[in-house]
């Protein structure tokens, strides 16, 4: 049957997975430490039906082949770390990254997690949790009775003990960052884990080497574009809309054709 | 029979060929930096005794659009889009150098710098390794710098842009090669760092193309169909007279 039949399909396919992930991001537009992806698209391989310098007769060469694209496939989700704004939200325990890193989480099956999402808050015990209850590491337990916890930009934990004024250090928050953050697997819950393409996290203290510094009292709000969603939408639209006309057509010559 | 059935028969089958051409531009018309397939018809006579009046259609595709596509930024700092005609040097699957304009680059585990479907990047001096823990960016000239601890910028090497006189050949696996070896790195070619280049697909053009090959195919479903009636009309005065 004709190509250009499945040519076109796997032209409506590449569209519909792109509006999949504008339909994600623009549902995820308000999400903490959220981080933008997007579809990649390749041409799929071509089949060469007639090689152009073959010999059309004993003394004479075809000037031109025949080359036929069999359609596009999605070949990538890129995803871009850039930085989100950050909005003030006078939480003590809202911190945000300005610049690499992740925070990273103990997750219940004991793997480490990595998140930009720093809405932390305090469990039973007085250790410092994710919204989903999963410890940050390295573990900082805050006493029932601390006042004025301050978390400065290089991650120091410090409290002062009601009726004093002496300030007390609980530890030291740690970053982690990747040669390459794009290829970390999203786990959802605002969570990433490491794999093979990511490479092996380097951790440090926060504002030192490449690591970003820590706000407290901020959170990273997602950095979705809405306006270019919106528009690479319009874009996806057409597209398919282009590429189911010409199923239409290639079905309109296969009726003529069956008319005979 | 008639030869004309056969003639109406090849025109047909042009046709379907030139829609799937079509289709496929169609279906890259959002792909990075794609070339759209170019197409032409060839007239092939058939050369005998007496006149000769038949001309066979035979569909071929002539090379690929080098006219630049839309720019989108990106802001991304691994993406680039080349300026003019120049190409990205990256190595194929099959070891050899091939150019693309697809230049949305990621960084892989062992650090080196290679392209969305993992083919690795052609840098002045082999393959560009960007250190862990730090910042990538690329100049407009291809030079790729990384910045260490402390806003230290070193360079780690230049992306192998080439710009191509001749127009080069497209591989099954859609990258372009030149068919003279490999090309030698131009020293003046630009790009734009936190862009991508589009597909410089018409999509008018192509529909356009698309609705005369439709009716083209139909013009040729009308002249089997007429060849049909010839025969007819002939058979029933054969078998009267007989």
């Amino acid at each position: 049957m004709m190509r250009s039949l499945w040519i076109s399909k796997s032209g409506m396919d590449a569209q519909q997975v792109q509006l999949d992930h504008i339909s994600h991001n623009l549902a995820n537009s308000s999400t903490t430490g959220y981080k933008q992806s997007h579809a990649q698209f390749e041409d799929l391989m071509y089949q060469t039906l007639r090689q152009s310098g073959a010999n059309s007769s004993e003394q004479t060469q075809l000037p031109t082949g025949l080359q036929v694209g069999l359609g596009v496939r999605t070949v990538a989700t890129s995803r871009e770390f850039t930085q989100g704004t950050l909005q003030q939200t006078s939480n003590s325990l809202d911190i945000a990254i300005q610049g690499d890193g992740f925070f990273q989480i103990t997750m219940p099956d004991g793997t480490t997690g990595y998140t930009r999402d720093g809405s932390f808050k305090l469990d039973a015990n007085g250790q410092i949790v994710t919204n989903n209850g999963y410890v940050l590491q390295p573990g900082i337990t805050v006493p029932a009775n601390a006042k004025n916890l301050t978390i400065g930009n290089d991650g120091t934990v410090t409290v002062t003990q009601p009726g004093s004024t002496a300030i007390q250090q609980l530890g030291q928050l740690q970053l982690a960052s990747f040669i390459n953050p794009a290829g970390l697997d999203p786990k959802g819950q605002n969570l990433f884990a490491e794999t093979a393409s990511s490479g092996t996290p380097q951790t440090g203290s926060p504002n030192s080497e490449n690591f970003g510094s820590l706000s407290q009292g901020f959170l990273e709000s997602s950095n979705v574009n809405v306006v270019q969603e919106l528009v690479t939408m319009i874009q996806t639209q057409r597209a398919y809309e282009l590429n189911s006309k010409a199923i239409q057509t290639s079905d309109q010559m296969l009726q003529k054709l069956g008319q005979l | 029979m008639d030869r004309m059935i056969y003639l109406s028969m090849a025109g047909a089958k042009m046709n379907m060929q030139r829609q799937e051409v079509l289709s496929h531009n169609l279906a890259n018309v959002s792909t990075t930096g794609f070339r759209a397939e170019l197409q032409a018809v060839r007239a092939v006579p058939v050369r005998g005794d007496g006149a000769s009046t038949r001309v066979y259609a035979l569909d071929t595709t002539v090379g690929y659009d080098d006219s630049a596509g839309p720019i989108n930024f990106t802001g991304r700092a691994l993406d680039v889009a080349m300026r003019g005609k120049s190409m990205l040097a990256v190595q194929g699957l099959d070891g050899t150098e091939a150019y693309t304009r697809a230049g949305s680059l990621v960084v892989d585990a062992q650090g080196n710098l290679v392209t969305q479907s993992g083919l690795q990047v052609m840098g002045d001096g082999g393959p560009i390794n960007i250190p862990p823990n730090t910042q990538p960016s690329i100049a407009p000239d291809g030079t790729v710098s990384v910045r260490q601890q402390g806003g230290i910028t070193t360079p780690v090497g230049r992306l192998k842009l080439v710009t191509p006189e001749t127009k080069l050949t497209r591989g099954d696996d859609g990258l372009f090669r030149s068919p003279d070896g490999d090309l030698p790195a131009d020293a003046v070619a630009q790009l734009q760092d936190g862009a991508l280049e589009g597909s410089n697909v018409n999509p008018i053009e192509t529909m356009v193309s698309m609705i005369a090959a439709a009716r083209q195919f139909e013009t040729q479903m009308k002249m089997m169909q007429t060849a049909e009636q010839d025969e007819k009309a002939a058979a029933q005065l054969l078998s009267n007279a007989g």
